[in-house]
């Protein structure tokens, strides 16, 4: 159990210094920072004593070292555009993300599983055709567009939402939650409907298949057999073993959400992380780029590694079978 | 009983949200490209964060809404000699905090800007030092005469020297620098409005000054400032009824605005002007397809690219009518434009080709034309037509599309043969501009000059400029410069582009050629 915690947290910390080491191969692609940090009146004297105070003129794996060893200590750089230290950027832009990306989920979840229980149940019915057409669409069309055109519709022909931003926020000691007011909430309504979207249809898919699986399965018939109602069969046998696998590729896909919010992020404005990285991509703020890609691997390595962990505990075949195999990556 | 409690109480909710709060009075919601980096007064690059901190902070002398000098944080002023000028301050005047403005604060804020750190240090540079006479009176003395000195006081915001020393700000935070900085977000100015909230990058709220020592011309209650980067998202915001004004506009949705029910475009003069550079330093050029010579060395073929150029066309189908066509490198609204010097040479297709005959280019030849993407109204589209109206006399133009920051790293590193930039001089004087654009870098000039043009004359006259204080002769100089540029065609210079601001009907303002917003200049239905 020690050895194969020990080895998936040695992979983590590998797939994390990769993400560092391709992202610093890149910023020398991505333009110069220091016009975007001087005026235009600024001597190329000056430019170039900046350029080297900076260490920019350093190669890339001196620049990715030097990061490394403050990282270590917990010092993440200084953003080059606010001047203040990279880790107070972050934090400030938290929880708009998390917030975002826990409501997607939620939505995500209390829509998706009972859509794919009921589709699952009545398969010829005709509301199952209409939910499979819509996640058809769900699944094919990309968030962007999703996003533009609910943005069209709601946000600039009826103009009920708003199209940009958080609406009023609520500082809770460090943590900013837009849920206590009404334009916070107005404001989180399109972007979570668009984040959640792929993943609504992707549960409720699972949870589909995965019910057809079961309900053909022979304790569900012993359950019929014995007279149980509909309901219990439902819901207390059938919808009870389909959530195992549901639940971790949520868990999974939590990740991923929190990832591919910056496509949201920057559709609706939302000003979490990921509209910092773009923002910072346009200023060419390398020590904000870094860190936020860093840190997007850490969440996902953490979420793998916790998943993989309750795997673990929960299935003894994995455990034996790690035993024969000799292990391998999962 | 419970389910109907529930039930009731997410009517509520659902009511509350379809009939939204009800909106205050007055606050006036505006968007822009970007954000302010900071809200430190000397740590800022380009116009846009000068005319924000204008807001909160106060120079010694401001411009009005015509560009011109009027008095601010100084009451009145005089020279006393070519080099020594006596400011008066102005009393009565108190900080944000309650702090009395006097004489330490100019000077603490003298030594503030000049610190490591300080990125307008340019600014004051040709002040050699400032004394204190009385607390209310300062005599400066500049290294050599200085007519510009107003223009760039017109820049440098004075800080609380208490205020600055009681939160450890004395000196701006550096880009390396060990940790933040207390004045990176928060402020404590003399101005109009105090800084209400600040969120890098989400937004922030103005908050009016209710002891502002001038006459308020608004009437807000409240400004948010929220950057939005895509022109688009911009104007989709704006036409959803969340904005009172957003600028800059894109060409394709001035009409979309102009068209919605309760908006309107604001137009006005830019002072940005757009042109042409040329490689004219060289000996071969990079990116063109003459083996042996540079042919923007030959002024002939300078003038045949000039004359190839239907500039109105350019006006009239690429800007949609919203440009200034001109034969300077600065436009109506700078300090020292004169629209007797601001002449063109003819569009004349004819004359290009037999001035490219001439220079032995009578085929022609390749050239690649680099070309910012967004950075200027159109831009991409100007390239474009430009190489139609090229190759019609023979020059076979391949325009470069790069994004802004590519763009600028390649210009600043001269990597570039054939060149659209667009440029609005910092402190609003066509001095500058000589001394920038019509020196070549060796000589004084800035790497933005990436042809290095330059001409003897044109660099002996911009000695002089700098140190003339006496206006009619100096004007001389600076028409007399550009006359030289306009005969060596040393650029070719295209228009200013036009000033477009979306903005809500009931919103009035005063639109000024900087593309500076004021809020004090605001009212509001």
């Amino acid at each position: 159990m020690l050895a194969f915690i020990i080895r998936r947290l040695l992979q983590s910390i590998l797939v994390m210094l990769t993400v560092g080491l391709i992202a610093f191969a890149l910023f020398r692609f991505v333009g110069d920072p220091i016009n975007n940090m001087v005026g235009q009146d600024t001597s190329l004297a000056d430019r170039a004593a900046l350029r080297e105070s900076l260490g920019l003129n350093d190669p890339f794996l001196v620049q990715y070292g030097n990061y490394l060893i403050n990282a270590v200590q917990g010092q993440f750089g200084i953003s080059y555009q606010q001047r203040r230290p990279v880790a107070d950027l972050l934090v400030e832009r938290l929880p708009a993300t998390l917030e975002l990306s826990l409501v997607a989920a939620v939505l995500a979840l209390l829509v998706g599983v009972p859509m794919g229980v009921y589709t699952g149940l009545r398969r010829e019915g005709f509301l199952s055709k209409v939910f499979l057409v819509v996640s058809l669409i769900g699944i094919s069309l990309p968030t962007f567009l999703i996003g533009i055109l609910l943005i069209l519709v709601f946000g600039v022909m009826l103009q009920w939402l708003p199209t940009f931003g958080r609406g009023e926020v609520v500082d809770l000691g460090g943590w900013t939650t837009g849920m206590l007011t009404a334009s916070g909430i107005k404001a989180l309504i399109m972007p979570s409907i668009t984040l959640a979207l792929f993943q609504m249809t992707l549960i409720m898919r699972l949870v589909r298949s995965e019910m057809l699986e079961v309900l053909r399965t022979d304790y569900i018939k012993f359950a019929r057999a014995r007279g149980l109602t509909n309901r219990a069969v439902n819901f207390g046998h059938a919808l009870k073993n389909t959530m195992v696998p549901v639940i971790t590729i949520t868990g999974l896909q939590l990740g991923s959400i929190i990832a591919f919010a910056i496509i949201t992020e920057s559709v609706f404005q939302w000003p979490g992380m990921g509209l910092l990285f773009i923002q910072a991509i346009n200023e060419v703020d390398i020590p904000v780029m870094a860190s936020y890609l860093i840190l997007i691997a850490f969440f996902f390595v953490t979420i793998n590694l916790i998943v993989d962990l309750l795997y673990y505990a929960v299935d003894p075949r994995l455990r034996v079978d790690k035993l024969v195999a000799g292990g391998h990556g999962s | 009983m419970r389910v109907r409690g529930v039930l009731a109480g997410i009517l509520t909710l659902v009511v509350a949200l379809c009939v939204g709060l009800p909106i205050e009075a007055r606050t006036f919601r505006v968007a822009f490209e970007r954000d302010v980096a900071s809200m430190d007064p000397y740590v800022r690059t380009g116009s846009h964060a000068s005319a924000f901190h204008h807001n909160i902070y106060e120079p010694l002398v401001r411009y009005d809404a015509q560009l011109e000098i009027e008095p601010a944080l100084a009451a009145r002023w005089r020279t006393v000699n070519p080099v020594t000028w006596h400011f008066e301050l102005r009393r009565g005047v108190r900080f944000h905090d309650g702090n009395v403005f006097d004489a330490d604060d100019v000077l603490f804020s003298f030594a503030r800007v000049r610190a490591e750190g300080s990125d307008v240090a340019g600014f004051v540079e040709s002040i050699k030092q400032i004394r204190k006479l009385d607390s209310y009176t300062l005599e400066v003395v500049t290294k050599a005469p200085d007519p510009t000195l107003l223009n760039a006081l017109a820049h440098w915001y004075i800080m609380d020297r208490e205020w600055a020393r009681e939160k450890g700000a004395e000196q701006p935070a550096e880009p390396t620098g060990p940790r933040s900085n207390h004045a990176l977000l928060h402020a404590n100015g003399t101005g109009p409005f105090r800084l209400g909230e600040r969120r890098p990058g989400v937004r922030t709220i103005l908050e009016p000054n209710p002891d502002w020592w001038d006459e308020p011309r608004h009437n807000l209650d409240r400004v948010i400032v929220t950057p939005i980067e895509s022109a688009q998202k911009r104007t989709e915001a704006l036409l959803s009824g969340k904005l009172s004004l957003t600028l800059p506009l894109l060409s394709r949705d001035i009409e979309r605005i102009d068209r919605a029910e309760g908006l309107r475009v604001l137009r006005g003069p830019d002072l940005r002007t757009v042109f042409l550079g040329m490689d004219q330093f060289r000996d071969h050029l990079l990116y063109a397809d003459v083996e042996d010579a540079n042919p923007f060395q030959d002024r002939r073929v300078r003038r045949a690219i000039y004359q190839a150029i239907d500039v109105e066309a350019i006006r009239r189908e690429v800007m949609g009518g919203a440009s200034r066509p001109t034969g300077l490198l600065i436009g109506p609204g700078v300090s020292g434009y004169r629209e007797m010097v601001d002449r063109r040479m003819p569009y004349d297709p004819e004359r290009a080709r037999a001035l490219l005959a001439e220079a032995g280019y009578a085929q022609g030849f390749g050239i690649t034309l680099d070309c910012p993407q967004g950075r200027y109204v159109n831009d991409v589209q100007i390239c474009t037509a430009v190489a139609g109206m090229l190759l019609e006399v023979g020059i076979r133009v391949t325009p470069a599309v790069h994004d802004t920051r590519k763009f600028f790293k390649k210009l600043l590193n001269g990597d570039v043969s054939f060149y659209l930039l667009g440029w609005t001089p910092g402190d609003l004087d066509a001095g500058s501009v000589v001394r920038d654009l019509l020196v070549p870098p060796h000589e004084g000039g800035l790497d933005w000059n990436a042809g290095r043009f330059g001409n003897r004359e044109i660099t002996r006259l911009s000695r002089r400029i700098d140190g003339e204080v006496d206006i009619a002769k100096r004007q001389a100089m600076i028409d007399q410069c550009f006359r030289i540029m306009h005969e060596e065609a040393g650029y070719i210079p295209l228009h200013q582009q036009a000033l477009a601001w979306g903005v809500r009907d009931g919103v009035d303002l005063a639109q000024r050629p900087d593309n500076a917003l004021h809020y004090w200049t605001v009212r509001m239905e």
